[in-house]
């Protein structure tokens, strides 16, 4: 045989598709796969007395065979009636094009000429965020003052370093957990005894620089890596003060925690029996650090986040100091969430070290990214939302599963929609930079630091 | 505190860090090719336990088994356990990872599906085995080989040393003498450039993370072996792990074992001296110091230049 036919020979067998190496049979079998692993997910829990249990009720069970039924369906129809449904969305597009930007956009341009009704409908919505809570009863009172008032705040300082300045911070709770601390300590709650007693709110500036300071430490030695390492470290970070909160008995309480009063001022004392003046309390920190911090991402801090966020090389060869800048994003979130912490360690009246665990930092890191990192509406909306869909959804999935759709719903939105669902308009440009691949996504890609550094 | 105890941890800090150089092969192989530090590595370990009991409860080892059978529980076990890893592995890039690598995405954006499929993955291994620890089946009966000054080397100890031991042998001569291995370390040095020169990059970076994936379910199999395993299991260990590849620097096969023995012992001296309470302190210090010090790791960084 000669040489040449030997090469057209390996060169057709490369060429050779076997027929489950065929796009539409790989389709089914993923189609497939995604109902097996959705009906796993949906399924029974399992026992401690047989591993198997729990796989072989769901293999067995009649989710499965309601999921294999929609993947074929869906199959069937992708595979040979994808024509009709093309073109209904080739049309149903073009009817889109000549909406202007959907219902909100409606909204946004009848507002625009009447500056009167725009003030009405700001002042309703504040009425409405002041004294609806009233007519809540007490639980949802109590979800929406102890939890998603609180985590608002947090995800509204984690939004500063992930969202602005484009860090990625893993260990988040920890700043939380040493503004709780730092209430305790100062309002005398601790083993150990501060020089002076405080009151709770006497305490929120103190806590607030030990938080700053703790930023800095962090953030000092590590800020000069990539962002992965970044990453990991804040992580780290996280599970040394978790660890010396649960191991420190005598100084922390550890995981059997410590009593800390509530809140009192000028003789008036905050009560569990009511929550509304907490709500008030809360709101107004809420609503000073978001007017704060909407004016901070248009000052020239927030343009030098965006520009380092961006690209940092660009960032530095045109002046901006990207040290300075990503410490003081770390010491702005990190002081935030030492706000929160004291909040709740004052609203709630007892901290333990199970209060701070990593579930958190990551809890919170998906409700930044599910409202839109970067846009501070996305960020408020996602908290709310999230926190308050687990407490809805109780009597509907089993709560022990809430964290494992908040997994999946991470890189569900991670794949689908990155920029969140109230996006940023420029995080969703630089998105959409990066799949086009324009000369600056090349730099976006690479993230921060990247390959270059 | 005498000698002889120290020396015992000692023994337990090589047998240790044996089992964290496997997983941190598995950071260090996808950090290699997808600059990506797969969050949920941690999880194909957690699950290569699970394998392992599965598959030892699907055929119940006998009560006092002769030494033949022992030999093929242990191995059944630590196949099963290496497949269910790799298929975890293997879904996960499939699913999560290679939309993203379509995309184009930024960094950030894998870092978060990465923490995401994690966090996932572990509560789906709850949710199916009861969020409590599961016993894994006896399999031999764990008896004094011989002693080392004072400390009994039991049979655990050398079944884990040597497997370890045998998997990096082993993953060493894939990465540097098959074909397979070239286009791992092609890809890792230039992606771009490899896939003109006939590399199938999507088919290298899938069987990187099932190499992976063996090695991470391997030694989940390993780590659960004459204990028990549990949900919650791959968390601390795979932190470690990723310290330890940063330790020998990312990316570099051979680092990443370094890396892992010494974390190993590190570790365990820092029980020694201080307590268990401070564990796993030891691994997120190291880390920092390293990362503050000498960023690219002991060995070097880059997979395609050095390993």
């Amino acid at each position: 045989m000669s040489n040449q036919t030997m090469n057209a020979q390996a060169a057709k067998r490369l060429r050779q598709v076997r027929w489950y190496q065929e796009p539409r049979w790989q389709r089914l079998g993923g189609l497939l796969a995604l109902a097996l692993l959705l009906a796993m997910v949906t399924g029974v829990q399992g026992t401690n007395s047989d591993p198997f249990y729990a796989i072989k009720e769901n293999l067995t069970g009649v989710g499965l065979w309601v999921y294999v039924g929609i993947a074929l369906l869906i199959w069937v129809a992708r595979e040979f009636f994808s024509e009709p449904v093309k073109q209904a969305g080739a049309t149903a597009k073009q009817a889109k094009g000549t909406l202007v930007d959907g219902p909100l956009g409606q909204i946004k341009q009848l507002l625009a000429g009447q500056p009167r009704l725009r003030w009405a409908l700001m002042a309703a919505v504040a009425a409405l965020a002041v004294w609806g809570p009233m007519g809540l009863d007490r639980y949802w009172q109590t979800v929406l003052v102890d939890q998603v008032m609180i985590f608002v705040l947090v995800a509204i300082g984690l939004n500063v370093v992930i969202g602005w300045a484009g860090m990625l911070d893993l260990g988040f709770i920890a700043f939380f957990a040493i503004g709780a601390y730092s209430a305790a300590y100062w309002t005398g709650a601790l083993p150990v005894a501060p020089p002076i007693e405080l009151n709770n709110f006497a305490v929120i500036p103190l806590a607030v620089i030990t938080c700053l300071v703790a930023g800095l430490l962090l953030g000092a030695p590590t800020l000069r890596l990539r962002g992965d390492y970044l990453a990991i470290v804040t992580l780290g970070f996280h599970e040394i003060v978790y660890l010396t909160a649960k191991n420190l008995n005598d100084v922390t309480g550890g995981t059997s925690g410590v009593k800390v009063d509530r809140w009192e001022i000028g003789g008036y004392e905050f009560r569990i029996v009511d929550q509304m003046p907490f709500y008030w309390v809360l709101l107004a920190f809420a609503a000073i650090t978001v007017f704060l911090f909407v004016r901070l991402e248009h000052s020239k801090v927030g343009r030098a986040w965006t520009a380092v966020r961006e690209d940092e090389i660009a960032a530095a060869s045109t002046g901006v100091d990207t040290v300075r800048y990503k410490l003081m994003a770390f010491a702005i979130g990190a002081s935030t969430s030492g706000l929160a912490g004291v909040a709740y360690a004052s609203k709630v009246g007892y901290i333990n070290s199970e209060n701070f665990v990593i579930l958190l930092s990551i809890l919170v890191l998906a409700y930044v990214i599910f409202g839109g990192m970067g846009s501070l509406p996305g960020v408020i909306f996602g908290a709310a939302f999230l926190v308050w869909l687990p407490e809805f959804l109780r009597d509907y999935v089993d709560p022990k599963d809430r964290h494992m759709y908040l997994g999946a719903l991470l890189v569900i939105m991670m794949i689908y929609r990155p920029q969140g669902v109230i996006p940023s308009k420029r995080r969703q440009r630089e998105l959409k930079m990066a799949e086009t691949g324009s000369a600056e996504a090349e730099a976006e890609a690479t993230g921060t630091g990247g390959k270059h550094s | 505190m005498s000698l002889n105890e120290l020396w015992g941890y000692l023994v337990l800090g090589v047998v240790l860090g044996c089992l964290y150089a496997v997983i941190a092969i598995g950071y260090t192989l996808v950090y290699g090719v997808l600059q990506l530090l797969n969050f949920a590595h941690s999880e194909v370990f957690m699950f290569g336990g699970f394998g392992g009991v599965l598959a030892l409860t699907a055929w119940t080892p006998v009560v006092n088994p002769s030494g033949m059978q022992s030999v093929l529980y242990v191995a059944f076990g630590m196949a099963a356990g290496a497949a269910l890893g790799a298929a975890v592995a293997y879904g996960l890039e499939k699913v999560a990872y290679r939309p993203l690598r379509k995309h184009n995405a930024p960094r950030l954006v894998f870092l978060i599906t990465a923490i995401g499929a994690s966090f996932f993955l572990y509560n789906l291994a709850g949710k199916l085995f009861d969020r409590s620890s599961v016993a894994m089946p006896q399999m031999y009966s764990n008896e004094t080989v011989f002693t080392l000054f004072d400390t009994d080397i039991k049979t655990t100890h050398l079944l884990i040393v040597f497997s370890a031991v045998a998997m990096m042998v082993g993953l060493d001569y894939v990465v540097n003498r098959t074909k397979l291995g070239s286009g791992i370390r092609a890809v890792a040095q230039d992606p771009e450039v490899a896939s003109l020169m006939g590399v199938n990059i999507d088919k290298v970076v899938s069987r990187t993370f099932v190499i992976g994936g063996l090695l991470g379910g391997a030694a989940g199999f390993l780590f659960g072996v004459n204990s028990k395993v549990v949900y919650t299991m791959g968390f601390l260990p795979g932190i470690t792990a990723f310290a330890a590849a940063v330790l020998g620097g990312i990316g570099n096969v051979r680092g990443a074992m370094l890396g892992g023995l010494l974390l190993g012992v590190v570790e365990t001296m820092t029980v020694f001296f201080w307590g268990d309470d401070w564990r796993y302190v030891a691994g997120f210090a190291v880390l920092v110091l390293v990362l503050m010090f000498r960023p690219t790791g002991l060995l070097g960084e880059r997979l395609g230049r050095t390993a």
